[in-house]
């Protein structure tokens, strides 16, 4: 399923750093039922542009862990292709893959599995560096120390293993691992979600300091659309492989053109001291399984405004006058009118 | 759980004739090796060999000679051991086997029994000083040499307190059950012991690791929570998940028994076991009968594992559906 | 002023380690009314978690001593023998917990679990509560509950499994049900599930519900009051409205203020609380604890603040001048340039 490019209404000239054309990937499972297939990524296009910080969400079996997989070729894409500053790393060789790697970094969810424990802090950020033979050893040694003291270390924890620190220490000492190539993108994979309220404030800040810092692109990986609207620049909510809405931050969060993005929000509990008990849109029924994907589009069984076409034809993204693209039949948003042939401000 | 039966049954026909296949071809088309000297034993005759050549067929292809000699092993049962100046092979099996099973089983229920209240005893009392003595109990166990401690409870029971204590003990020997039960039962009794004590003190360590593991889990808090009793919690919760784990491991030490290992025992005591035969028949490389053996414990190896699959899938229901 | 259906006093939980003794919960008190629902709020370490197992008996820890009062329905549970305890798990306290995967024991399946806790307290058949069983399941929502009561743990989702372990917690109808962060695990849309259920089972059945929790939108969204633990003590607590509209701990700004504004507006920065949760081996103790990382503290946070009511109903554990709370507020909330 080809979704089409961004539309021609944005106004952003800064040039595309990553993008994702049709992505999909699909695992081949054996289960009671005999041979069948997760399609974890069902199509996804996407362009990041440089600087920019792009989020991604959307619960489990959303497939936004296995695109983030795919989008720095941790995984080998089922089909579809995958272009970084232009070049396409879905088919290049490994060995021209490995000299691209310095270019995005990825850092992960769980704080306690991603470092090796054998390791000390400034081995494990200095590695990076050694093998891609980025200087002598004295210099890697010293940018080590000085990309602890980016992250918020002082010197006397480079020679530390990372059972000595703490869950919000350890996910600044997989940034800094990260940062060690210089990397001009860096795809985070739920970087906060095991970490206390708190922490994650802290480590949300220190991102957002080195990406100004830094002139780095994010992409941002989470189920929390809070933590993601605070964050992004602009939002993807996925949903069963697929995206369903894909804009700017505010106006998708302040006002969802698609329905599941709508019962995402509503259901957020949010800090609302005269709050009685509001009207949350509860979704009836479980998330149902990328392995079962519903007919025509895949939110309709759950979606209050469900009618006889979404069950039957799988709507595509189409823009909205407001820049954004969704893929609903019935967007709670107005669409664009006729694809206009020339470019129109995005509002 | 039929159709995982089924699967299973299916899996096991296979392994049974992939083994049968192996095994064939290690003796009969090993390359350099004359089968028919093989099979007719050191300093044969020309016409013994010829008699061999004719009737194993080893003129014939090698999926012939394979057709023939499974139909001498399981249909005609007229297999003969050349060494042995023609005595029958698979009665030689036959009746090892039961003196292997009568073993095997009875050492294994005693010592299921004894690591049951080994492990869980350990695990209820856990912290206090009956866990730590419990688990020297077990590591004494498997420390001690079978030969060595049967041979011990032989000088025991046979010769020095024989004509006090141990006055009821048979001679050394295998009874078989036709006989009466007491007299089979009596003649295992020291067999079954020896042999359990060893794998007694293994499985109460691995269930009681087990259990104290599980113990730490939430649903055996979820369990507490409910306000179900402490001994409750331990048996249905605790143990019935550990026994898992244990199971697996039974599987491969109850197969591997059954398909000879227990050899050490059946020398001590006097046992005519498969064990006991294998052996023998390695030391006089008595071809036919070290591969009617090798076929027949296969067989009781893998009927072993398929029984304890199925009982690894009643135990637990996730697996039920692989 | 009815008696309220738990009084917890003084309440003190510590561990005996290597390294000395490390009390997980240095000393709380609050009450719990019938029908009344309570939040207890903290990050990991403050202590929430292991207050409310103490409560049930449920810590397995032999170093563990518990000290302190715990009246339910005027009965101390603390001095408790295991068997009078018992019949109080289950029959009148439940208690879920946060992971529905490991919840319950995978070899049985979910009518047996039902089952099992009502055969625990009241003298029926097998049948007879694997019929309630049924009634239950389908009470908390479950589809087909005449066919999913014979299914296993592992059959279900993760927000259905959470739900089975809900009806189990209310077979008996209990007068307290303590919910150890039940939704964190969980999805946003299915914790939205998780949580309304709750809430109408709550007020069908009349239970009361401590509900434990980091997430101040959960606690804002379910609870009559809330009490805010840091460090094994009480914070703060207070009327759900009040606490979330004037907070008066810098914890509690500092906690709110972590988290990114859910009504659209987007800041550069959080104002993030810095430093790290103070280490529970610190002996260090007689002090407000929070002071390590608390941008107004001063040498009157020695020795540690009682817990005040300047408002009635509203407690906090600080010195700092009731008045000044407002302004020093909105300057705690108000992210600074600083890094880190």
């Amino acid at each position: 399923m080809t979704a089409p490019a961004e539309p021609a209404t944005t106004t952003d000239t800064r040039p595309v750093l990553l993008e994702a054309r049709s992505v999909v990937k699909h695992f081949p499972i054996r289960t009671s039922q005999g041979k069948q297939v997760v399609q974890a990524v069902d199509g996804v296009s996407l362009q990041v542009r440089q600087g920019e910080t792009l989020g991604l969400v959307g619960e489990s079996g959303c497939g936004k862990s296995t695109l983030g997989r795919c989008l720095v070729r941790l995984i080998d894409v089922t089909s579809g292709q995958v272009f970084f500053d232009g070049l396409d790393i879905t088919t290049m060789s490994r060995r021209a893959l490995r000299s691209q790697r310095t270019g995005f970094q990825m850092i992960f969810q769980d704080p306690y599995a991603s470092l090796n424990p054998r390791r000390r802090a400034l081995a494990t950020v200095e590695e990076p560096m050694r093998t891609h033979g980025m200087g002598t050893d004295q210099e890697i040694h010293d940018r080590a120390m000085h990309l602890l003291e980016v992250v918020g270390f002082d010197a006397s924890f480079a020679d530390r293993y990372p059972h000595e620190f703490s869950g919000g220490q350890r996910q600044r000492l997989g940034i800094a691992r990260a940062l060690a190539v210089q990397p001009r993108l860096l795809i985070a994979d739920e970087p906060v979600s095991a970490l206390d309220v708190s922490i994650q404030a802290q480590v949300l800040n220190l991102l957002a300091d080195l990406q100004r810092d830094q002139r780095l692109t994010y992409v941002f990986i989470a189920h929390d659309l809070a933590v993601v609207h605070h964050i992004a620049d602009r939002i993807g909510v996925m949903y069963l492989g697929e995206l369903v809405e894909l804009g700017d931050s505010s106006p998708v969060y302040t006002a969802p053109a698609h329905p599941y993005t709508e019962a995402l929000l509503s259901a957020i509990p949010v800090i609302d001291a005269d709050a009685e008990k509001r009207d949350r849109i509860v979704l009836v029924g479980d998330l149902p399984s990328p392995i079962d994907k519903p007919t025509g589009c895949a939110f309709h069984p759950r979606c209050q405004y469900a009618q006889d076409i979404c069950r039957r034809e799988k709507p595509v993204l189409q823009p909205l006058v407001d820049g954004r693209q969704v893929a609903c039949h019935f967007p709670l948003v107005p669409t664009a009118a006729a694809p206009a042939p020339r470019t129109t401000p995005a509002v | 759980m039929w159709r995982f039966a089924g699967k299973r049954a299916l899996a096991a026909i296979l392994v049974l004739f992939a083994i049968s296949v192996l095994v064939f071809l290690i003796f009969f088309a090993t390359p350099g090796v004359d089968p028919a000297a093989r099979i007719a034993g050191r300093n044969a005759s020309q016409e013994t060999l010829a008699q061999v050549r004719q009737s194993f067929g080893l003129d014939q292809p090698i999926w012939v000679q394979y057709g023939v000699m499974m139909r001498h092993l399981f249909i005609d049962r007229d297999l003969t051991s050349f060494v042995n100046r023609g005595a029958e092979v698979i009665p030689q099996v036959t009746q090892a086997i039961p003196v292997t099973l009568s073993l095997v089983i009875g050492a294994a229920v005693i010592w299921v029994v004894l690591a049951l209240v080994m492990g869980v005893a350990a695990t209820a009392f856990r912290g206090t000083a009956i866990d730590p003595i419990i688990v020297v109990l077990g590591v004494i166990g498997v420390s001690l040499p079978v030969y060595w401690l049967g041979e011990v409870v032989n000088l025991i029971t046979q010769s020095r307190l024989h004509d006090t204590i141990f006055a009821w003990v048979p001679p050394l020997g295998y009874a078989p059950l036709s006989d009466g039960f007491a007299s089979w039962s009596l003649h295992l009794l020291f067999p079954w012991l020896t042999l359990a004590v060893l794998y007694a003190g293994i499985y109460a360590r691995v269930l009681r690791s087990e259990m104290v593991g599980a113990m730490n889990e939430d649903y055996v808090r979820m369990a507490r929570a409910k306000g179900i009793g402490e001994w409750r919690v331990l048996i249905r919760h605790a143990l019935r998940t550990s026994l898992i784990s244990v199971v697996s491991l039974f599987g491969l030490d109850f197969g591997a028994l059954i398909g000879g290992a227990a050899l050490l025992t059946e020398v001590v005591f006097g046992l005519q076991g498969i064990g006991k035969l294998t052996y023998d028949s390695l030391q006089n490389f008595d071809l036919p009968v070290i591969l009617a053996c090798v076929l027949y414990a296969a067989f009781f190896v893998v009927l072993a594992n398929f029984i304890v699959d199925l009982l690894y899938a009643w135990l637990d229901p996730r697996v039920r559906n692989v | 002023m009815s008696e309220p259906l738990l009084d917890v006093r003084n309440l003190r939980v510590s561990f005996r380690t290597r390294g000395g003794t490390v009390d997980a919960v240095d000393g709380i008190s609050f009450s719990v009314g019938a029908g009344e629902v309570v939040g207890l709020v903290g990050e990991s370490g403050s202590g929430k978690s292991v207050s409310m197992l103490s409560v049930l008996g449920l810590i397995d820890n032999p170093n563990c001593v518990v000290e302190g009062e715990v009246l339910f329905k005027g009965q101390d549970l603390l001095t408790l023998d295991d068997k009078a305890l018992r019949r109080i798990r289950g029959q009148e306290i439940a208690m879920i917990f946060q992971d529905p995967m490991t919840a319950l024991t995978p070899v049985y399946t979910a009518g047996w679990h039902i089952s099992e806790q009502i055969r625990a307290h009241e003298k029926v058949t097998k049948k007879a509560a694997l019929d309630r069983a049924v009634q239950l399941l389908d009470a908390v929502g479950i589809p087909n509950a005449k066919e999913r009561v014979n299914s296993y743990p592992h059959q279900f989702s993760g927000g259905m499994r959470q739900r089975v372990v809900i009806a189990m917690a209310l077979s008996c109808n209990p007068s307290l049900l303590i919910a150890d962060e039940p939704t964190t695990a969980l999805d946003v849309t299915i914790q939205a599930q998780i949580l309304e259920l709750l809430r109408d089972l709550q007020t069908e059945f009349g239970s009361s519900i401590v509900l434990i929790t980091h997430d101040m939108g959960v606690v804002s969204q379910m609870s009559d009051r809330v009490l805010v633990m840091y460090g094994g003590r009480l914070a703060e607590a207070g009327p759900r409205r009040e606490v979330m509209r004037d907070p008066l701990h810098p914890y509690t700004w500092g906690l709110m203020g972590s988290i990114p504004p859910t009504d659209g507006t987007r800041v550069e920065r959080l104002a993030a609380i810095p430093g790290l949760p103070i280490n529970p081996s610190d002996p260090d103790r007689d002090r407000c604890l929070f002071s390590t990382r608390c941008s107004f503290a001063s040498d009157a946070c020695r020795p540690q603040p009682d817990l005040v009511a300047h408002v009635p109903g509203h407690l906090d554990a600080c010195v700092l001048p009731y008045d000044q709370r407002p302004a020093l507020r909105l300057e705690a909330t108000t992210p600074t340039g600083v890094r880190r």
